[in-house]
Formats: C-alpha cells, sequence, structure tokens
C-alpha cells in the first residue's frame, strides 16, 4: 500500500478524492435527501458518525478480526453505528428523522463506508483510520451541503428554511424533485471536471514554459 | 523403486472454524449490548415526542377541548380502560374530547391509505350527533412538493374540514352547489384531495358506528 502522510490521509477525502465528486460514491443519498440544506446535513453528520465510527473499531480489532468473516463484520460494526445514529435523530431532531425516512437506515449500504473499512482502516493504525475517516466523511457532507444548497435555493427560493427573494419568487420545484438530484449532480461534476482538466491543462502549460525556458538558457 | 516427490502442503493460515464463530458472535453480543444501552437511553425522548405530537393533533382537530381520553377498540367495543395485563399498542384507538364540564364534544379518528406517492394518513374530529367536522390535519404524507403536499399546506383547503359535513363529497373547485358535504379539491393535487376525503369516509364508515354505540351506551 502507498505510503501516505497524516495531512494526506485527511484532506484526500475531503477534495481530491471527494466521495461523491470524484469517486462518485454514495450517489443514492446525494440524490435522495438533498432536497434541502437541513436534511443534507443531518444525512452528512450521520453518515460522518458512522463512519468515524466504523473505522475506529475496524481499525482497533483488525487484528482480531479473521480475514474470512471480515466483510459480515464490518458491515455489523456499521449497522450498529447505523442504528445507534437511527436512534439519536429520532430523539434529538425527530422532524429531520421522519424527513429522512429509510435513508438512515440505508446507511449500512453505503459503499463509501464499507470501502474506506477495506481498503483503508483494516490496514492502518487507528490515528491514520480516522483521520481518513474525518475527511471522508467530511467530503460526503460536503458534497451534499453543495447539491442541498442549490436545490433548496431554485427549488424553495431558500436556504436552511430562511426566505432569500421575498413573495414574488416562483419556486423551480423540479429542483426538489428526483429529476432535480440527477441535475445537480451533473451540473456540480461538470464543474469539478471542467476545474481539474483546467488545472491539469495550466499545469502542462507551466511544464512546456519551463522546459522551453530551460532550454533557451 | 522410485519415489515421486510427495508435494508440499501449503501452511493453512485460514482461521479455525472456532474463531471464525466466537468472532461473529462476540462481535453481535457486543453490537446488541451497545443497542440496548442506546435504546433505553433515546426510547424515553422518542415516545415523549410521539405523545406531545399526538396531543397537539387531538387538540387541534377537536379545537383545544379542556381534555380528552383515549379510547380503545376491544373486540368490536370502544372501552376506555384496557382489560388487565394489555398492551396500549395492540389496540386501535379513537380520542375522544372533553369540555370543561366533562361533556364530550367530538371525536378524533386516525385513517390511512394510498395517496399518490406513498400512505397519506390523517386524523380528523366530529361530533357523533351531527357528522359535522371539527378539524382535519395531515399527520404523515410523502406527497410531491409543490403540488400535492398542498393538502398539508393549503389553507382555503384545510379550512373546509371545520365546517363541512360527514361523508364527504370531493367537487372541483367552484363547481360545488353549496351542499355542506362538498369539499372543494386543490388544482394541481386532486389525486391527493381525493385522498384525504376517501380516508376520512373510509374512517368515519368504519368508526361512526363504534363512536355512536360508545357515545350511547353510556360506557363512559
Amino acid at each position: 500500500m502507498r505510503e501516505t502522510t497524516a495531512k494526506q490521509d485527511l484532506f484526500r477525502g475531503i477534495w481530491k478524492e471527494n466521495p461523491v465528486l470524484i469517486q462518485m460514491l454514495g450517489l443514492c443519498p446525494a440524490l435522495a435527501v438533498t432536497n434541502s440544506v437541513e436534511n443534507a446535513l443531518a444525512m452528512g453528520v450521520a453518515t460522518f458518525f458512522v463512519l468515524c465510527g466504523s473505522s475506529l473499531f475496524v481499525s482497533l480489532l483488525k487484528r482480531f478480526i479473521p480475514g474470512e468473516v471480515r466483510i459480515s463484520t464490518y458491515i455489523m460494526i456499521i449497522a450498529t453505528f447505523v442504528t445507534v445514529a437511527d436512534m439519536g435523530l429520532e430523539a434529538s431532531v425527530p422532524v429531520v428523522h421522519k424527513k429522512l425516512g429509510a435513508f438512515i437506515a440505508l446507511i449500512v449500504v453505503n459503499c463509501m463506508i464499507l470501502g474506506r473499512q477495506e481498503a483503508f482502516a483494516s490496514k492502518r493504525p487507528v490515528g491514520r483510520a480516522l483521520l481518513d475517516a474525518v475527511g471522508s466523511g467530511a467530503g460526503f457532507m460536503i458534497a451534499l451541503l453543495m447539491m442541498g444548497g442549490v436545490r433548496e435555493i431554485l427549488g424553495m427560493g431558500s436556504f436552511l428554511n430562511i426566505p432569500l427573494f421575498g413573495d414574488n419568487y416562483e419556486p423551480w420545484v423540479v429542483m426538489i424533485l428526483p429529476p432535480g438530484g440527477f441535475l445537480t449532480l451533473g451540473f456540480w461534476l461538470l464543474g469539478m471536471n471542467w476545474w481539474t482538466e483546467r488545472k491539469k491543462h495550466k499545469q502542462k502549460e507551466l511544464a512546456a514554459e519551463e522546459s522551453g525556458e530551460r532550454r533557451a538558457a | 523403486m522410485s519415489h515421486a516427490p510427495t508435494d508440499t502442503v501449503p501452511a493453512d493460515d485460514s482461521a479455525s472454524s472456532f474463531s471464525i464463530i466466537a468472532t461473529l458472535a462476540i462481535a453481535g453480543m457486543l453490537a446488541g449490548l451497545l443497542l440496548v444501552v442506546v435504546y433505553e437511553a433515546t426510547q424515553p425522548r422518542i415516545l415523549a415526542y410521539r405523545e406531545k405530537m399526538m396531543r397537539e393533533a387531538v387538540g387541534l382537530v377537536l379545537q383545544e377541548p379542556a381534555s380528552f381520553a383515549t379510547l380503545y377498540l376491544v373486540d368490536g367495543t370502544l372501552l376506555s380502560d384496557l382489560p388487565e395485563g394489555a398492551n396500549a399498542k395492540d389496540f386501535e384507538r379513537v380520542f375522544v374530547g372533553y369540555d370543561a364540564h366533562n361533556n364530550p364534544v367530538g371525536f378524533a379518528v386516525m385513517h390511512n391509505r394510498a395517496g399518490f406517492q406513498d400512505q397519506v394518513k390523517v386524523i380528523f374530529g366530529y361530533h357523533p350527533e351531527t357528522g359535522g367536522l371539527m378539524g382535519m390535519k395531515v399527520l404523515e404524507s410523502k406527497e410531491t412538493p409543490g403540488l400535492g403536499d398542498a393538502i398539508e399546506k393549503n389553507k382555503e383547503f384545510l379550512s373546509q374540514f371545520s365546517t363541512a359535513l360527514l361523508p364527504l363529497t370531493g367537487v372541483k373547485k367552484g363547481a360545488g352547489k353549496g351542499d355542506l358535504h362538498e369539499i372543494d379539491m386543490i388544482t394541481g393535487a386532486t389525486i391527493s384531495s381525493r385522498a384525504v376525503i376517501r380516508i376520512m369516509n373510509e374512517a368515519f364508515e368504519r368508526w361512526d358506528p363504534l363512536i355512536q354505540a360508545y357515545d350511547h351506551g353510556g360506557s363512559h
């Protein structure tokens, strides 16, 4: 496994390898529950908690988990944290919990979480596994908020339930319906790819300029 | 006599069945233990919130009675007290509201059926003598935002449920004849409006005979 620094482990998941925008993982909740910032935030926090809790325990117990049953054990650990998150949300923010419905329970099958356990937490020390979970969880939350922000602003004319445009604004209802999720994700991916390509292009140009200067010298 | 070289058996590094079963059993036990602790810690708050929501809904649809009581459906009869040892969760229930002099002011009934997207659950209050509605609240619905969800938000639509008479008939807005049984449906939310009306008619058909028997039987 490629050696990485602690800083890389923490920041990799936030942007460069963002679970939703780059790795295209966890798209089901990213499309389904991002019709408002509040819902996106609650789902982001729940997933963050489950990912950190699972990574901590998988990394702590990796020596005691036989390879043959590692996936079943990871799923059991993830499902436990999901159930804890489900009950915690219902007790603390019941209105949001009701809106998220089955999607809280479905965090169990979010492939980003199982993926981080299998690819990272089961092979690395506890500290690094936690840093990776914090980074990936934050990256997932940021992507959900980017989706939820656009959809709520256009679809309801508000941000975190605070009206932005007054009574004359005609909400784009389609943005809070399922097609709005696909449209928003599509435009964000387009923007991300454009930005990445532009960065690569600039780097190439810079490298070409530097080699030209060297040749001239 | 030459002997063929024996194949070397690779060292078996797989875990024994015992360690596999033990790992899963211990993980399951620990997970179960954690869940019990969290369940015990969160359940009182969850139940208290549900109860508060129910009290608010009953208060709203019975126009803020001085008090209300829960009636349970036990063997086809409404009873205010459950048989000994029975669990309230196992019985369907309706609510009866009382004024300050302890006279019944109306009954609140819950019912659900399929709407446009998913199940719609409604609670409404009415006078059993006249069939006159006192109020209606949508408890659960996943109707289309901006269209079907108007059944929860449209004040004009909702206000009709405190004056109309059961059973209800849904009519297109403006096409009614002034009959008190008529409810103007919402343009753009016809299926959801019709679902609400059907839910209330079904509930009325089912519960009214039981409520009438309770109301006139003096079992309270």
